[in-house]
């Protein structure tokens, strides 16, 4: 088997080395020729490098030759460019949103820790049961800091939560809480109890056909219509637990595909080994099935936290539309038309990027055996 | 002695107990299995009692008949684009069926650019041309890496804010106008002849279906390899000549101009309509690029080098042996990203488009039938959504099929 260090010392062949020796350094022509070889190819190369001059040429421009740099409204009216004083003065804004202005410390603070933790989990050498301990300590932490109402800290409702921490919020709580959802859901569809297996298939595939904007829209708006008045409960979790179903809908979806592909004989073995159904399945068959499913989780992972942008349709202010309504300032309005969304775009594709590459290198580790 | 160890008296009494009994019979494989579905069952339907009271009591104290007779009733609001006739002093059944109609428009027109667009991106990526490999794969990334609705929300804010006022629209292609009111193409008016030339079409696709079926029936019994594409295309094209040929058909285009004021005549296409349509296909292409790659990758190298063996072009060896092969790799996921277009068009909510979820939602607050409404949105979804999985399940039977008899 190829170890890890093995492939860092540089003994087995990867695939970026084995094609040309260290030593053989590539002739100008052999360079050029995957680009002009063929006459087709050249026109096609000269396209391409049109365009990317074109694109490079208009963002450089409106980034910053035709962009306002310092001054009000007045000054990015008149110009054609970004406008970075919109951005500067509404950052804070855009980031944190509703939650009171005194206050937004706490959510600073809280979004450090935590990226902190989420960054020590990603270290492989950190994980184990140690790390379970770190996220113990950290979402009771994460939730004073964010409700208050503890060592002197105000009380903030729900209601004003809002900005980056809240997307955040729903979708790291939505992939966590869902995971295990997801999984429970796959085992009862694959499994041989036929009632359980019939409410499990009708549940995926009901949540499946629906959009998620009609399932937000059913618990933000319509189920307050017929629930009985003591159970209220906020609108913010309302739209979690929809978040956490659909979530675990979908992750059960394609944790049955790996279920379903690791061989009978695995269970077979480890029941012989005299282990009960659900040591087997904690033990031998749920983690084959999710070695082999990383790369589509890491999808649903990057899909998810891009789709709680939707709450923004039922009214919660999250990312998206703490920017939008940085956008509809009376101050701004008509002057930034799409500066506000270029921001939370390269958010949101810096944090989906970071997610995917991360995504890769467990996949990698996930091959190699690293687990 | 318990009678179940007794009656397997052969086994190790400690190790096995095979049946237990007394308090012990609580451990029984079969009665804990029982016991589970049983108590699965309990709790949904307490649920299911549980809410059908908290609803009717909810209902009854706000005065709201439940049924669905309020279908029957007027509507009393304006659809800002419909592509069946709607008024407002139309029913809300009327209303519904209209944004059922705008829904299945966006999406129809929505797949067929986004599988164009991803079938010439994933193809691109595979592309010897490192630059032309590189800036597809930037093109799937920036599409993935970013949500949909923003992509909507920046598009919508592009029509609306950058484009031209409608006065002076601006004329992509000819007859084709972009302004801050939208999109204006040329539309055909239906006459009866076209249906007539349609039906003849249609007739002819069936007559070639038939001849090609049989051509391929006597390749197989006979071993000689006749060329079949010739006497198809005749067949599917010998219809329709002779109809236009009969009918003598106008051809009655109603093109755009660019008005005093705006731009008039042709089809109207509204901002929203056309944002919705591009945020639609662009985000569908990145993931039908990616498929469409994963398929013809899938597909050996050896196929590739058996075909160039055998003295194929290259155009030869991706039409008769690549595609095919990858087809059939890629419509499983294909169909899932159909799905998932068709359901990414209730985004059209958040600019405004009317389609089924928002004219749902409009009736909804017009009436307050939320569990009519809740089962009307899940028959149709589950409806579409069925009917798109069973079509591509007999394509994917039918291309698998082709193993076998070919």
């Amino acid at each position: 088997m190829i170890s890890a260090t093995k492939i860092a010392e540089g003994v087995v062949p990867t695939a970026s080395t084995a094609g040309i020796s260290p030593y053989q350094r590539r002739s100008m022509r052999q360079r050029v020729r995957p680009l002009f070889g063929t006459p087709i190819n050249a026109v096609i190369s000269l396209a391409c490098i049109w365009l990317i001059w074109r694109c490079l040429k208009v963002s450089f421009n409106w980034l910053f030759l035709d962009a306002v740099f310092e001054g009000g409204r007045q000054d990015c009216a008149s110009a054609y460019g970004a406008c970075w004083p919109f951005l500067l003065t509404k950052l804070r804004f855009a980031l944190f949103g509703t939650y009171p202005y005194d206050e937004q410390w706490r959510m600073a603070l809280s979004l450090a820790i935590f990226f902190t933790a989420a960054g020590l989990s990603m270290l492989p050498r950190l994980w184990g049961r140690r790390l379970i301990g770190v996220w113990l300590v950290t979402v009771p932490l994460l939730a004073a800091l964010m409700w208050g109402g503890l060592f002197g800290l105000r009380y903030i409702p729900t209601l004003q939560w809002s900005g980056l921490p809240l997307s955040l919020m729903l979708s790291f709580v939505g992939i966590v809480v869902g995971f295990p959802v997801g999984v429970l859901l796959a085992i009862a569809r694959t499994g041989s109890l036929p009632a359980i297996r019939g409410l499990a298939v009708i549940f995926i595939e009901i949540i499946r056909s629906l959009p998620l904007v009609t399932i937000m829209f059913m618990a933000a708006i319509m189920l307050p219509l017929f629930m009985p008045s003591g159970a209220q409960a906020g609108v913010l979790l309302r739209v979690q637990v929809a978040i956490i179903l659909f979530a675990g809908v979908y992750i059960a979806e394609t944790v049955r595909g790996g279920l379903q592909a690791v061989p009978r004989e695995q269970f077979e073995a480890a029941q012989s080994l005299g282990l009960s159904y659900w040591q087997i399945m904690r033990l031998v068959v749920v983690p084959q099935a999710l070695r082999i499913v990383i790369p589509s989780l890491v999808i649903i992972v990057i899909g998810f936290f891009q789709d709680t942008a939707l709450v923004t349709v039922v009214g919660l202010m999250d990312f998206l539309s703490t920017v939008r309504s940085a956008m509809h300032d009376p101050n701004w309005e008509g002057v930034v038309v799409i500066d506000g969304y270029l921001f939370a775009g390269a958010v949101y594709f810096a944090i989906s990027f970071g997610l995917g590459a991360y995504g890769r290198f467990v996949e990698r580790r996930a091959q190699m055996g690293g687990f | 002695m318990p009678l179940g160890i007794a009656q397997n008296s052969s086994l190790d009494s400690d190790k096995c107990p095979v049946r237990a009994s007394g308090i012990w019979r609580l451990y029984d494989q079969r009665l804990r299995v029982l016991f589970y579905q049983a108590a699965a069952l309990a709790a949904l339907g307490w649920l299911g009692v549980y809410l059908y009271a908290a609803a009717s009591e909810k209902l009854a104290e706000r005065n709201i008949q439940t049924g669905f007779g309020f279908l029957g009733r007027e509507a009393g609001f304006v659809i800002s684009q419909t592509f069946i006739d709607y008024k407002p002093t139309d029913t809300f059944a009327q209303a519904i069926e209209a944004g059922i109609v705008n829904t299945v428009v966006v999406s129809a027109i929505g797949i067929v650019l986004a599988t164009i667009l991803g079938l010439v991106i994933g193809i691109a990526r595979l592309s010897h041309n490192p630059l032309l490999a590189f800036l597809s794969r930037l093109y799937v990334e920036v599409v993935r890496g970013v949500p949909l609705l923003l992509y909507l929300f920046l598009l919508y804010a592009l029509i609306i804010g950058t484009l031209p006022p409608a006065n002076s629209a601006w004329e992509i292609v000819p007859s084709v106008f972009l302004s801050n009111r939208g999109l204006a193409i040329p539309k055909l008016h239906w006459a009866s002849a076209y249906s007539w030339i349609a039906f003849s079409f249609g007739a002819g696709v069936l007559l070639a279906t038939v001849i090609g079926h049989l051509i391929r029936q006597r390749r197989i019994s006979t071993v000689s390899a006749p060329r079949s594409w010739l006497p198809v295309l005749v067949a599917v094209l010998a219809p329709t000549a002779l109809a236009i040929l009969f009918l003598h058909p106008e051809l009655m285009v109603d093109l755009p101009v660019n008005g005093r004021f705006r731009v008039v005549g042709g089809a109207q296409l509204t901002p929203e309509f056309t944002a919705l349509l591009i945020g639609l296909a662009v985000s569908t292409s990145a993931g039908i690029a990616e498929i469409v790659r994963g398929g013809i990758t899938a597909i050996s190298k050896g196929q590739l080098e058996a075909a160039q063996s055998l003295g194929l072009r290259r155009g030869e060896t991706l039409g008769l042996v690549l595609i095919p092969q990858a087809i059939r790799i890629m419509l499983p996921p294909l169909t899932s990203s159909y799905l998932t277009l068709f359901k990414n068009s209730s985004l059209a909510i958040a600019i405004g488009y009317p389609d089924f979820v928002m004219v749902s939602n409009m009736t909804l607050t017009q009436t307050g039938q939320a569990i009519e409404i809740i089962v009307i949105l899940v028959l149709v979804y589950l409806m579409v959504s069925t009917a798109i999985a069973l079509l591509m399940n007999w394509y994917n039977r039918r291309m698998s099929a082709y193993d076998l008899c070919n």
